[in-house]
């Protein structure tokens, strides 16, 4: 591929929110702009923002139930014909849509595209109603992807229940570079093993109670360790039913930047990962080996599928405190280990660097465009197209 | 003569004809997408003996696996005109003739000290992970093509012409380890 490719990036959820696949669409498209590729990103917007140039105007989303959840997406004749317009004048030599199933303008793109078309998978949700149901018509656009993406090993197993086929895996990528050496947070400033946690303190699923049972023991067996906790939430409260025998051990830091979360993990002796279940993906277990951290996580399957089944960092069993406990004593007890394990996460990660998850995209790219055919409107979205289209077959 | 009847007819035969028609148009893009995948698996397969063939005289490797690699590379090349299972079966031979004789990451790493040699591995990998992608979409169209292929009124109104069943590709793609590449 010597020459830049000229790539229609579509993001079906609302561009001034933040979110896991916005960013993604985000990082993906910097890079691929820092390769020389040019490409124009379809998203809805809520209004003229100011991110407004850096994204064409999709459309104001509708809030609709989707998938369990409130979800805002386009749709409807109006959101069509802006995917149509879009299509038309972007000259595309291909179209990279994201989350395809979901009802908005991923799906309106394929409807109305003709061409090589890749596709990205992000959510697994393996219960979904709606996924199941993919109707004849969301079928046929299925049909017109080309080279299909899933993020994660569940997201891969969600495509292949509902839409069938399979997916080539290409994980989420994480910019290592801010990772790399940031520098000792200045708030860790006790003599003994320093562990961490990460995440909202109060979304139970995040854990943090399965750790904070396991803080006795740990206190227990090294006297002088001591827990730094990163996130939001009601610091007091917490702080107030902690046993008074691990209160002095244990610091809030409350919400961090990026770079102080980098810096925190960079410093500490072991981050732990609690998480008790709906994890896809881990992308914070990444940034922990990035950063040259000893891992120490619940053994959730995505979490194990990331550390390499135990190998690039240390599994526990799911919301046991005491065996939690255990593994962080003998870790803490175990320099080399902890050295082992820095070394084959900061091996492990490289994996998701952008860099090898963009050359790896590229190639994708490079497969579906090997005919050097590009993508146009498909008149079949249309009545008259429609008629066209069968007039012209019958001709054949 | 009953009018309605026959308004009703003629709706039915139009909305039958439609339906053929939308059919026939999946079909055919389904085709287009088998093509293109076909025609870009091909270019990565002659990429890939091609380096194979580069790597095994680079005087890089031990003597008898760039031997091995050479000649099955050759037969894979020899075979582009053969039937597909011939094809198949000759590219499957050179995949696992790689996986043997690049199966470790240390020994594959001192090798890339060599530049020219660096150079070629490089290239290898990216023509295999190529491969790979190319066989997963490939044999994706195949699929979707098939399942309409198997439908009744397809068979019955020849909506697909006399283009046959298209099978789909199976050969042992996996990656050797010391390359690195991570497959899916």
């Amino acid at each position: 591929m010597s020459s830049g490719l000229r790539i229609g990036m579509v993001c079906p959820y609302v561009w001034d929110v933040p979110g896991g696949v916005r960013s993604h669409v985000a990082d993906l498209s910097a890079e691929l702009r820092l390769r020389g590729h040019f490409v124009d990103i379809l998203a809805p917007l809520d209004d003229e923002s100011p991110v407004a140039h850096e994204v064409t105007n999709g459309g104001k989303p509708i809030a609709v139930r989707y998938n369990g959840s409130i979800a805002r997406l386009n749709f409807g004749l109006r959101a069509t014909r802006q995917a149509r317009r879009w299509i038309q004048e972007g000259n595309f030599d291909l179209i990279h849509v994201h989350e395809p199933v979901a009802p908005g303008l991923s799906l309106l793109s394929i409807w109305v595209a003709d061409g090589p078309i890749v596709a990205t998978w992000h959510s697994s949700n393996p219960h979904s109603r709606i996924l199941a149901s993919v109707n004849r018509l969301a079928q046929t656009a299925m049909e017109k992807i080309s080279g299909r993406i899933a993020v994660s090993e569940d997201a891969r197993r969600t495509l292949v229940a509902h839409v069938g086929g399979d997916a080539v895996l290409i994980p989420n990528g994480v910019r290592l570079q801010s990772f790399h050496a940031p520098g000792a947070h200045p708030a860790f400033n006790t003599p003994g093993h320093s562990l961490l946690f990460l995440g909202r303190l109060d979304e139970s699923r995040k854990g943090l109670a399965v750790l904070l049972d396991a803080m006795p023991a740990i206190i227990a067996g090294d006297p002088l360790a001591h827990l730094y906790v990163a996130g939001p939430g009601e610091v007091d409260e917490i702080r107030d039913e902690l046993a008074p025998e691990i209160r002095d051990h244990i610091t809030f830091l409350g919400l961090v930047s990026e770079a102080e979360k980098a810096q925190a993990l960079h410093t500490a002796d072991v981050y732990i990962a609690p998480n008790t279940g709906a994890e896809s993906f881990g992308i914070v277990l990444i940034e922990a080996m990035a950063a040259g951290t000893a891992v120490l996580a619940a053994d959730l399957p995505a979490f194990a599928r990331v550390l390499h089944d135990g190998k690039a960092g240390q599994l526990f069993a799911n919301e046991n405190s005491a065996a939690l406990a255990d593994a962080a004593l003998a870790l803490l007890a175990d320099p080399a280990e902890r050295a082992r394990l820095v070394a084959a996460g900061s091996d492990r990660v490289r994996r998701f660097d952008w860099d090898v998850v963009v050359d790896d995209v590229l190639a994708v790219y490079e497969s579906v465009t090997a005919s050097g055919e590009q993508v146009t409107a498909d008149l079949r979205g249309q009545i008259i197209g429609r008629f066209g289209n069968s007039l012209g077959q019958g001709g054949r | 003569m009953n009018w309605w009847l026959i308004a009703l007819v003629i709706v039915v035969v139009l909305v039958f004809a439609w339906y053929l028609s939308t059919t026939a148009g999946r079909l055919d893009r389904l085709h287009r997408r088998i093509e293109t995948s076909t025609f870009a698996l091909d270019a990565q397969l002659l990429r890939r003996s091609s380096v194979a063939i580069e790597l095994s005289v680079a005087e890089v490797l031990d003597p008898a696996s760039s031997e091995l690699i050479a000649e099955t590379a050759h037969d894979a090349r020899q075979s582009i005109d053969a039937d597909v299972m011939q094809r198949i079966a000759a590219e499957s031979a050179l995949s696992e003739v790689l996986m043997q004789a690049l199966d470790d990451v240390d020994e594959v790493n001192l090798l890339r000290e060599d530049p020219l040699a660096a150079d070629l591995l490089d290239e290898l990998s990216a023509s295999i992970r190529r491969v790979e992608l190319c066989r997963r979409f490939l044999n994706d169209a195949v699929l979707a093509c098939g399942q309409i292929h198997e439908h009744r009124l397809v068979r019955w109104f020849r909506l697909a012409g006399h283009t046959p069943v298209p099978t789909t590709w199976e050969m042992d793609d996996r990656p050797p380890q010391g390359l690195g590449i991570i497959g899916s």
